[in-house]
């Protein structure tokens, strides 16, 4: 019988430090579409001028040897600082930033503000016929926002996908 | 430090084609394979400007990058290739990924546009970046002056260090024309790149106290102890010697281990010997030194060597586990993980389980009986086995150095079974890409390194067509390699392939219309010779070596002779079918067995 941990799906936020140059994004995409890993999420941008790194956190699911295979090829790619697998190294928070239209008007309307404030989603965009609402929070607060205001109008989704970071002390580099 | 006058040489300033020539210099360089063109002339300018550096002009730049994979294979040093934009780096990128797959060390300088025209769809240009960045273990495109010394110098680190592999620096023409400062290598280490090569003093244990307690060890070794140097091929011998275990080499491995010494299993995998295959699938212990799993090694992955631990030594970590999972992992080079080993297994005190072990050598001597690489050379036909066995007898009985390269397919699975390789270094195949063409432009870059060394590319007459342009170069440099063709006038592993699992039928698998390999080799001015006689193989043989050139020896054989043993797609190394006249025959191939390659 196959070893429940060859087979069982988890998920994993890596985050990866790497050079802040040019095709390093190509490199890490290429990585995942050529050897056929899954990619949830993925989030770049720079974190440290001075070094010239930029930092990219990918959500992504696998089996407990395909997830370690993905560490171990980010890992040996020339430009790559550090891999760390958020999931693994303990608590983390990850957020998410998105960008809500609702095109509504009446009941519909009033409805859709009053579920923003419940959500603590900010209207940073209104017009008598339509808002955008930012929100920010964990995937699932986000999908469960969107899905509420789908019968209500929800008209466009704007999402950043994951950035992650651990809890407490120690950090990544 | 004072400003000494090496210093100030340190900075000075050069166009960018005489700073690419320096750093090469600098880093070694007494070769290049190359071909001109439009972005590279600043470069070829330079290349006439001096004498330090040895330009070998290919008439094709697959064959470039393969002549640096053999130079670099026989030399232990980075191989390297210069070819121009566009269609220059997209032949090229055939002999990256082969270069890629085998961990063969090689810098590709292509040329590019100038910076201002790139995306433009100049004329000859490609995003080599783009297309070399899966073919290529890292590319540079360089658009600062400033920077093209540093990345040259990086080049040849990423290249050679932690899992050797190809390294493309993409040189837009402006660059090459442009002044700036020339740095030396810097003595600092990289910023991100520094693969580990010292093993884990506890992984070093753990894997010598599981050896000792083995009862039915086997150490099965690959490409890596060759890449890690002669020295840990040394250390493999000395290793296996003293534990008294049994050994078997991948074919990347060849040579790492003697091929006739006695605890030698033969090659193993897919065409490997019956003995060796059964060893893995029997074992209790497996230390596999710098091999990778491959799926022509381990046929059916659920059935692969169910009863043992598994020890893995690879020098890059996304080896381990990436097929089979193991039970200990050891990351570093081979030849400091096998001194570690030696060291730790003479001083470690696990007595080590020899009563089990001489039962498990009385097993393996028991397989070895099948003689599975039998053949019965009969008749007035050349058996294709008996000419490479007859080369590796004559070859070795002469006594000169002799390397030896393949194309692909079957004289290739011949060659790793009848020829013996004593030593590392001097067996040159294309295995993980498996690349038909393979074989004379890398025998040309080892004749290139070994000017005085006999070079043998064994082929087969599909094989060699692919790259049979090459034959001008040996004729421009007087390089004298011998191609020796097993001639059956059919692609022979596919043939073979069709006949166990499409019924025989032969589609597109003929090799119609063949040239005359005589006068073919003759046009290039080379010796033609063909042999069909089986009487006359051994003066034929004896006559290509004593040519002082080239020659292309034709060498008629069976024609529908198949390669065995064979491990079928699909199926575990208790499932090997022998050759005709042998317990077996043809094992059924699943569905799924006919979906692999």
């Amino acid at each position: 019988m196959p070893n429940p941990s060859e087979t069982a799906l988890r998920n994993a936020t890596i985050a990866v430090l790497v050079e802040n140059e040019a095709g390093i994004l190509a490199r890490v995409v290429g990585l995942f579409s050529g050897r056929g890993y899954n990619i949830e999420s993925l989030t770049v941008a720079p974190v440290d001028d001075a070094r010239r790194l930029s930092r990219i956190t990918i959500v992504t699911s696998g089996t407990e040897m395909v997830i370690e295979q993905i560490k171990a090829q980010l890992d040996r790619l020339v430009p790559v600082h550090k891999v760390s697998d958020l999931t693994l190294e303990g608590p983390h928070l990850a957020r998410e930033l998105a960008l809500i239209k609702v095109v509504s008007r009446g009941e519909n309307r009033v409805e859709a503000l009053r579920l923003a404030e419940a959500f603590r989603a900010r209207v940073v965009d209104a017009t008598t016929e339509s808002f955008v609402f930012e929100l920010t929070g964990a995937g699932d607060k986000i999908d469960a926002f969107c899905a509420l205001m789908q019968p209500i109008g929800l008209a466009e989704v704007s999402r950043t996908g994951v950035v992650a970071i651990l809890r407490g002390p120690s950090g990544l580099s | 430090m004072s400003a000494s006058p090496e210093t100030l040489a340190a900075t000075r300033t050069m166009n960018g084609a005489e700073i690419v020539l320096q750093a090469l210099k600098d880093n070694g360089v007494e070769v290049i394979f190359g071909y001109p063109g439009g972005a590279v002339l600043p470069l070829y300018d330079a290349i006439f400007h001096q004498n330090a550096i040895r330009h070998i002009l290919v008439r094709h730049e697959q064959a470039a990058v393969h002549a640096a994979e053999g130079y670099a294979r026989s030399t232990g040093k980075v191989g390297v290739v210069l070819v121009t934009s566009g269609p220059g780096a997209t032949n090229a990128v055939t002999g990256l990924v082969d270069a890629l797959m085998d961990s063969i060390p090689v810098i590709c300088l292509t040329g590019q546009v100038p910076t201002h025209l790139i995306g433009n769809d100049a004329f000859q240009e490609a995003d080599t970046t783009g297309i070399t960045r899966p073919a290529t273990k890292h590319n540079y495109l360089v658009k600062d002056i400033n920077k093209l010394a540093g990345v040259m110098h990086e080049a040849f680190y990423v290249a050679k260090s932690g899992r050797p592999g190809p390294v493309v620096v993409d040189l837009p023409k402006d660059i090459l024309i442009g002044k700036g400062p020339y740095t030396e290598a810097p003595t600092t280490p990289h910023r991100s790149y520094r693969p580990k090569t010292r093993p884990e003093p506890q992984a070093i244990q753990a894997a010598v106290r599981l050896l000792k307690g083995a009862k039915r060890p086997i150490v099965y070794a690959g490409g890596g102890v060759i890449n890690a140097g002669p020295e840990a091929s040394r250390l493999l011998t000395e290793f296996v010697r003293l534990s008294g275990m049994p050994c078997t080499n991948t074919l990347m491995g060849l040579g790492a281990y003697p091929a006739e010494d006695r605890q030698f299993l033969g090659m193993l995998g897919m065409h490997g010997t019956y003995e060796a295959n059964l060893a893995m699938h029997g074992c209790d212990v497996m230390l596999n030194i710098g091999a990778r799993f491959d799926d022509r090694v381990t046929g059916r992955l659920n059935a692969f060597s169910p009863a043992s631990k598994k020890i893995h030594a690879d020098i890059d970590p996304s080896s381990i586990n990436k097929s089979v999972p193991v039970d200990v992992a050891i990351i570093g080079d081979a030849a400091a993980t096998l001194a570690a080993l030696l060291e730790c297994w003479q001083q470690d005190p696990t007595p080590q389980d020899r009563p089990a072990l001489a039962g498990w050598w009385r097993q393996i001597e028991e397989w070895r009986k099948t003689n599975c690489l039998q053949y019965r050379q009969e008749g007035a036909i050349i058996k294709p086995q008996h000419a490479v066995k007859r080369l590796y007898e004559i070859t070795r009985e002469l006594g000169r150095e002799t390397f030896i390269s393949t194309e692909v397919g079957q004289h290739q699975m011949w060659a790793a079974q009848y020829f013996g390789f004593q030593q590392p270094n001097h067996w040159l195949t294309s295995g993980g890409l498996g690349t038909m063409g393979y074989g004379l432009p890398a025998a040309m870059g080892v004749q290139v390194a070994h000017p005085d060394a006999l070079v043998i590319d064994i082929a087969g007459e599909a094989s060699i067509l692919m790259n049979i342009q090459e034959m001008a170069t040996l004729a421009q440099y007087r390089l004298p390699v011998k191609v020796f063709i097993l001639n059956n006038e059919y692609m022979g592993m596919v043939r073979q392939w069709q006949e166990l699992l499409h019924g025989s039928r032969y589609s597109e698998s003929y090799s119609a219309a063949l040239p005359d390999f005589v006068k073919l080799a003759e046009s290039f001015h080379a010796r033609g010779m063909r042999v069909s006689d089986p009487n006359q193989l051994d003066a034929a043989i004896r006559e290509m070596i004593a040519h002082p050139g080239a020659v292309i020896m034709d060498v008629l054989v069976e024609k529908e002779e198949s390669c065995f043993p064979m491990i079928p797609s699909g199926a575990a190394h208790n499932e090997m079918i022998l050759g005709p006249g042998q317990a077996g025959g043809v094992a059924g191939v699943t569905d799924e067995g006919k979906v692999l390659v």
